[in-house]
């Protein structure tokens, strides 16, 4: 068996252990202040839909960041998809990060350049070619529901269809885990209620969701695993549960 | 790197060449401004140099024998083998090295001063006896003063004609382009760098945003850098291209302008043909411009780009 099996096969072991996303006691501080994040240790298994909540200065923007390798642990042990993200070299983090799909509040598209090219955009930088580019792009965005659209600029669109259009970029690669930040956070009730439908569709298409949300009229609804945040530290995780004010 | 990747990249390159347009403009221009000035400087120092080798052709050195050393004959042998140590001398073009014997000498002197034959008939003996000669052409004419200190070691040799002055003015002359060239040339690059340094930042900054969506995607760090590096060197290609258009047709115009206007000019200095300018000019010109588009580019990337 090569070194290399070796290690898939120890990083499936990883998974089947202790789930998709793994933190073991970590904490993140910055030069300045508490540590946003304080001994946190949770498992998130492959397949799970979770809402992280919170409150602002809670540590939800800081887990995202340690998730996508932007920031590395001060202490503890950060795993995804079996991988040691403290361990990475930079050269090996693009290829990491294609296993995830970000969705961000403020959309972040192109804004000169139309829906189609905007999905498209995601599949040349993991250097798909032009053919598999032409069949995966209309394709993604008909599941987002925007077929119709593709010539459309940004600013052309509703929030909610460009938050579609995000999510039909963060999905085009065919990510294992989708972390959405805030994804309703710009949008009316009627277009948060769409995109949390889409993403729940996403989810039962066997994609790990984690969405880090304010809205607890959505979370409460939709009783999903809840983990909730407080100063760094995660204070409650509760299978369907709910995000109250005592919270 | 896949040809559609390599394409896609070509085409972010050519669309930020666009999107920042009068950044775009300003490096083009000063690049086009820097290379036509080189080209100009070129153009007219190697016809300059062309005209300079013409003028070291023609300097030589000639040295006249003893007819005898301490009484005894110095022979036509000697004469012989003494051209050949000056033929195998460093500093020499063997190949132009000419030997006049004496009666070849009083030959020439005849024709030259246009004697009628009684006149000449009037000299029994060969009047320049002593008068034979090599004229030795040199390599460079650097190097006179080193052979005419060799020269002046063989005792055999009577006499040497040199021409210090036209020596010591053309090569002065060469050092003083080679110096003049060299330093504005390093000026020009200089300048055309940190020209080309500029654009590309302010293109990084216009493209912080997608950037940093491409890092969110899994972009590497070739794929967000190369697209910069593409502009910077495409900025150099134009800004070579220009120029060198310019140049050509500037050229052309004033070479005919010379011939028509002062053809008696034209004879006497030998200008180079545009092709010949240009066989070295084009190639030069496109490889500094997108080498400098390249180094610009590629040191700002490294330094603001922090993917």
């Amino acid at each position: 068996m090569t070194k290399r099996e070796l290690k898939r096969q120890k990083r499936e072991k990883m998974i089947e252990e202790e789930g998709l996303i793994f933190l073991d006691g970590v904490s993140k501080s910055y030069s300045t202040g508490a540590p946003a994040i304080n001994g946190v240790t949770l498992h998130i298994g492959r397949g799970e839909f979770v809402f992280i909540v919170g409150d602002s200065g809670s540590g939800k923007s800081t887990l995202i960041k340690l998730l996508l390798r932007e920031l590395t642990a001060t202490q503890g042990k950060v795993y995804v998809m079996g991988y040691d993200l403290a361990k990475l070299k930079h050269r090996q983090i693009p290829k990491y990060r294609r296993y995830l799909g970000v969705v961000f509040q403020d959309f972040r598209l192109l804004k000169d350049r139309n829906v189609y090219e905007n999905v498209a955009f995601a599949q040349r930088i993991v250097e798909k070619s032009s053919k598999e580019i032409r069949r995966n792009v209309p394709s993604i965005l008909a599941t987002v529901g925007l077929a119709g659209k593709y010539k459309a600029k940004p600013k052309q669109l509703s929030g909610g269809e460009q938050q579609r259009v995000a999510l039909a970029r963060a999905l085009v690669n065919r990510p294992a885990i989708l972390l959405a930040d805030e994804p309703t956070g710009n949008l009316d009730p009627k277009n948060s209620w769409e995109i949390m439908q889409l993403l729940e569709e996403i989810n039962e298409a066997g994609t790990t969701v984690v969405v880090v949300t304010h809205n607890r009229e959505i979370v409460n609804a939709m009783r999903k695993r809840v983990i909730t945040m407080k100063r760094g530290v995660v204070i409650s995780d509760v299978e369907e549960g709910e995000y109250n004010d005592e919270d | 790197m896949k040809i559609s990747t390599f394409f896609y990249t070509l085409r972010q390159g050519l669309r930020s060449l666009l999107r920042n347009k009068w950044y775009t403009l300003a490096s083009v221009a000063t690049i086009a401004a820097c290379l036509f000035l080189f080209g100009l400087f070129y153009a007219v120092l190697t016809n300059f140099q062309h005209i300079v080798k013409n003028a070291e052709e023609v300097v030589c050195v000639t040295v006249f024998f003893e007819s005898a050393i301490d009484g005894e004959e110095v022979t036509d042998a000697r004469i012989a083998e003494i051209g050949d140590l000056i033929n195998a001398r460093n500093e020499v073009d063997p190949a132009k090295t000419v030997f006049t014997t004496a009666d070849e000498a009083w030959e020439e002197f005849k024709v030259q001063m246009d004697f009628p034959e009684e006149f000449a008939d009037g000299f029994p003996d060969n009047p320049l006896a002593k008068s034979a000669n090599y004229k030795i052409y040199l390599k460079d004419v650097s190097m006179q003063s080193s052979l005419v200190t060799y020269l002046e070691s063989i005792p055999e040799i009577r006499r040497i004609n040199k021409s210090e002055l036209a020596a010591s003015t053309l090569s002065g002359v060469n050092l003083l382009i080679a110096y003049v060239s060299a330093g504005i040339i390093v000026i020009l690059l200089a300048v055309s760098v940190f020209l080309i340094s500029n654009t590309v930042t302010i293109g990084i900054s216009i493209r912080q945003e997608e950037i940093n969506i491409m890092k969110y995607i899994g972009a590497t760090d070739f794929f967000v850098r190369a697209p910069f590096v593409i502009e910077g060197m495409l900025i150099g290609l134009i800004g070579a291209g220009i120029p060198l258009a310019l140049i050509y047709g500037l050229y052309n115009k004033v070479l005919s302008y010379a011939i028509t206007e002062f053809p008696m000019l034209v004879e006497l200095l030998d200008f180079l043909p545009v092709e010949e300018v240009f066989a070295v000019l084009t190639p030069v010109s496109l490889l500094v411009g997108i080498g400098i588009g390249f180094l610009g580019s590629i040191s700002t990337v490294r330094k603001h780009l922090h993917v």
